[in-house]
């Protein structure tokens, strides 16, 4: 843990199993992801990366952990700015856990990503997209509806 | 209490706003970092930043024996999709730039 690193949290209402699945199949990923194409086995020391609309590689890494309904580490580069690229590798961590207390099932989803550098311009980068993405993917899996269309990333 | 007026509930304090504000400005820190510079007994900063988790700003991670604060900023994008884009952003942007204008004016 270091500077360079954020933590976003938000619950939903949902299984833990419906989550991961969430989190793991690419044309529900799609959906939250405003258009984004992640494709990945998801299985450790597999490979996984993140295209654009037009095919264009965002970012790719590898599967370090991936304990389904529990618990998936990636390794995560940026591959598309190469300023952020030339920074190296970052990790990201998923946790889900179920909540009990919230009555209906609800789980408590906590994304963890971070560098082993101070001031990451990539972790910056992200930073400002996650929120908009989990809210996205608790809307969906709520109601089966997206809030947010666009994201300020793909407009650059 | 339910989540969204937890939430309003724990931005309501100048205090906690600040304690916000401060981990915006460097994210993942102590309780003791955070007490620093703030004119704040130890104690109140404890219970602020309790009533913070409670609303989900805040999440703590462990570092060892130490405990860190992250500012989630989760719940502030749901307020935001819920209170702020459905009313017209340029509109408001326009009050606001008239307002700031006039107050700039009247010093």
């Amino acid at each position: 843990m270091n500077k360079s690193t954020f933590v976003y949290v938000t619950f939903i209402r949902t299984t833990p199993e419906r989550l991961w699945s969430a989190l793991t199949t690419t044309d529900f990923i799609r959906k939250y992801w405003f258009g984004m194409t992640c494709e990945s086995e998801w299985k450790v020391g597999s490979q996984w990366k993140l295209s654009f609309e037009d095919g264009r590689v965002a970012d790719r890494g590898e599967i370090i952990e991936a304990d389904p309904p529990r618990r998936l580490v990636l390794k995560w580069q940026n591959e598309w700015k190469p300023e952020m690229k030339a920074e190296g590798e970052s990790r990201c961590t998923f946790e889900i856990e179920p909540v009990p207390d919230l009555g209906t099932q609800a789980v408590k989803l906590s994304v963890t990503h971070g560098m082993e550098r101070l001031d990451s311009k990539f972790i910056q980068a992200v930073a400002g997209g996650w929120p908009s993405i989990l809210s996205n993917l608790k809307s969906l899996l709520e109601t089966g509806e997206i809030v947010l269309q666009s994201s300020k990333r793909n407009d650059k | 209490m339910k989540q969204p007026d937890l939430l309003f509930k724990a931005l309501a304090d100048p205090s906690r706003r600040k304690l916000l504000d401060r981990l915006y400005a460097n994210d993942g820190q102590t309780l003791g970092e955070l007490c620093e510079h703030l004119d704040m007994a130890r104690q109140s900063v404890t219970q602020h930043l309790e009533l913070l988790e409670s609303a989900n700003l805040l999440a703590t991670r462990w570092r060892g024996r130490e405990k860190l604060h992250f500012l989630n900023p989760v719940p502030l994008q749901a307020i935001y999709e819920r209170w702020l884009s459905k009313f017209e952003k340029p509109r408001l942007r326009a009050l606001h730039e008239l307002k700031r204008r006039l107050e700039g004016e009247l010093q």
